[in-house]
């Protein structure tokens, strides 16, 4: 259960069009995560799977069952919000119990998925608090139980991670990741940070401006992005991509290279700069270097420490089966 | 020295905060003396604040003549029925505007509040016309669905106001969870704004309470609240003040006394909107 097919969705809200007719489709079991800059339409396309929203045209199948007109109560699908919604007046048990509530579930079969929930997710312990009386990832958490003992046939996120603070984030990340695993749910992902994208997703879609930009695996889009709005999106640091003359060489209007793909020496090498700031964070080095003559800031990747000061001369040699070239239109070719 | 200055500051406004309070507050303390006096004293002049007899023949003469419980009750059922009316219908209106504006909510809102521009007594021929031919004078279900109607645009107000305040993804939850539109209502909307509806329901059982122009225009006797019971003895009788101010401290003290253990729930109420 939790095949999910969008045919030609589409959302105007007045004469705006968020998102133009668009074609996806999420397999049963997969791990998809949205993922653009803000205002791509990738929350809003995820509450027209929810069904918070009314599509304007297209049609939603969830298990090959034509949801398109469905009240978001009878998709089957939970759903996990940015600001947790939880139920400030109930405890976190009420909380967790009240879709089985609403399902008219007996008593017994709650008790039993609400502990369950409770033992996955570590929230047996403030079981009776009220959400105002936990921290943010424990009210995630309770969110993530309310979620979850549904038996969903799908789950949805948007953006559940972003009021955590940064340690607590990389934690819950894990939580999920491993819960998917566990559970083995359709779950939909909505993101704006490419981290959460690449370290979570079994397929990831790159939205802008309601568009799909391109649809793949982490790897696939790391190795080969379909444009250049892919390339500078995914990844950490961003891809450099230089047009001009040294595009020319390689046949290409714009080349992208990857800062971990640049070999650094401060003797030889096929273009010569001047370090600016260089970033340590002890596993790795970024080093922005200037005055390449190609773009403003060549960004540069280094396992470890390199011992590169501002100001001094440095030599870079992208790694030549690493260039991704793309052509005037901005597409990728090889 | 900048200290000093504050603290004069400060003993100045809340003399000046006394000062007011007293000054609003003496007519009913004059009232509540008045009832204790002889029919004399209480016209004496110069007027006499403590020095007089205290007396509660008011208070018996007062019970013997009229009948304090009837008033009572009716007043209880009235202002007690279209405050709870008034909320049922309230309630999905406010959600509606609330939660799903559309492009005239806010005219509908405006509107609303129009109708309490307009002086009552403009229609109050036509309704007394309407409530004579339906017999709904002189009826409790008369007053209450005035009492509803005069109030229902402050309601609506009130309540829209508290809901705005309550999270949408919170009710977006409930939906997802799978509760219907009633479910949400009761079980998540209704319980996040008890604090609110719990002012709104206080302010407005005190406004009904002590509504005179339509109760005392459309019930003469059978369904009379107290604002009638306290009429009955100003004019016609001739001047008892002492009396009259003894039917005015039985009419007003019940909703004093729940005035009074509300105050939290009032104040947040009358400051709706002001203060977050």
């Amino acid at each position: 259960m939790g095949r999910i097919t969008l045919d030609k969705v589409a959302k105007r809200f007045g004469d705006v069009e968020v998102i133009p007719p668009l074609d996806l489709t999420i397999e049963e079991g997969e791990f998809v995560v949205f993922v653009g800059p803000s205002g791509c339409g990738k929350s809003t396309l995820l509450r027209l799977i929810a069904g918070l929203e009314d599509v304007s045209g297209g049609q939603i199948r969830i298990d090959g069952k034509d949801a398109t007109l469905t009240p978001p109560a009878k998709r089957g699908l939970a759903m996990v919000f940015q600001s947790y919604a939880l139920y400030p007046h109930m405890s976190v048990r009420k909380n967790i119990a009240f879709p089985l509530k609403m399902a008219g579930m007996d008593q017994a079969e709650q008790d039993r998925r609400i502990d369950n929930a409770a033992k996955i997710l570590n929230l047996t312990d403030y079981i009776d608090r009220k959400p105002g009386q936990l921290s943010g990832g424990q009210r995630q958490r309770v969110a993530i139980g309310r979620a979850i003992v549904r038996e969903p046939a799908a789950f949805l996120f948007d953006e559940p991670l972003s009021n955590l603070d940064a340690a607590l984030r990389v934690g819950m990340r894990l939580e999920i990741t491993e819960l998917h695993s566990r559970l083995k749910t359709t779950m939909i992902y909505v993101t704006h940070d490419q981290v959460e994208a690449m370290t979570m997703a079994d397929k990831i879609v790159v939205l802008r401006a309601g568009h799909i930009e391109q649809v793949g695996s982490p790897l696939e889009l790391y190795r080969s992005p379909r444009n250049l709005f892919v390339a500078g999106f995914i990844g950490s640091p961003k891809m450099n991509l230089i047009a001009g003359a040294e595009a020319k060489k390689h046949g290409a209007a714009t080349i992208g290279i990857r800062p971990e793909h640049i070999n650094v020496s401060k003797t030889e090498g096929a273009w010569k700069g001047r370090v600016g700031v260089s970033e340590h964070l002890g596993s790795d080095t970024f080093f922005y270097v200037h005055d390449t003559g190609l773009v403003d800031d060549i960004t540069v990747r280094v396992p470890g420490e390199f011992d590169l000061k501002s100001g001094d001369t440095v030599y870079l040699t992208p790694e030549a089966d690493k260039i991704h070239r793309f052509d005037d239109k901005g597409l990728r070719f090889e | 020295m900048a200290r000093a200055i504050s603290t004069r500051r400060k003993i100045g406004i809340t003399a000046l905060a006394w000062a007011l309070g007293l000054l609003i507050f003496f007519p009913i303390l004059w009232t509540f003396l008045t009832s204790f006096k002889s029919e004399a004293d209480a016209i004496a002049d110069p007027p006499l604040f403590l020095n007089f007899h205290w007396t509660m023949e008011n208070y018996f003469a007062v019970q013997e003549r009229s009948d304090y419980f009837k008033h009572f009750w009716n007043s209880v059922v009235i202002a007690g029925g279209s405050t709870l009316l008034g909320l049922i219908i309230a309630v999905p209106a406010a959600w509606s505007m609330a939660f799903v504006p559309g492009k005239y909510t806010k005219d509908v809102l405006m509107w609303m509040l129009s109708t309490k521009m307009m002086p009552p007594v403009g229609v109050l021929i036509p309704i007394y016309l309407i409530f004579r031919s339906t017999g709904l004078l002189d009826s409790k279900t008369g007053l209450v669905i005035v009492m509803t109607l005069i109030n229902l645009p402050i309601i609506v107000w009130m309540l829209y106001t508290y809901f705005k305040e309550i999270p949408g993804e919170i009710l977006e939850a409930a939906r997802m969870d799978g509760a219907t539109l009633r479910e949400e209502i009761i079980y998540v909307l209704t319980p996040m704004a008890i604090p609110g509806i719990a002012s709104t329901l206080l302010l407005n059982v005190i406004l009904a309470w002590n509504e005179a122009f339509w109760t005392l225009n459309l019930a003469a006797s059978k369904a009379a609240p107290l604002t009638t019971f306290i009429a009955g003895y100003s004019s016609p009788e001739g001047l008892f003040y002492a009396k009259l101010s003894a039917a005015s401290i039985m009419a007003i003290a019940p909703i004093l006394i729940m005035g009074w253990f509300s105050q939290k729930q009032l104040v947040r109420g009358l400051t709706f909107g002001a203060v977050k």
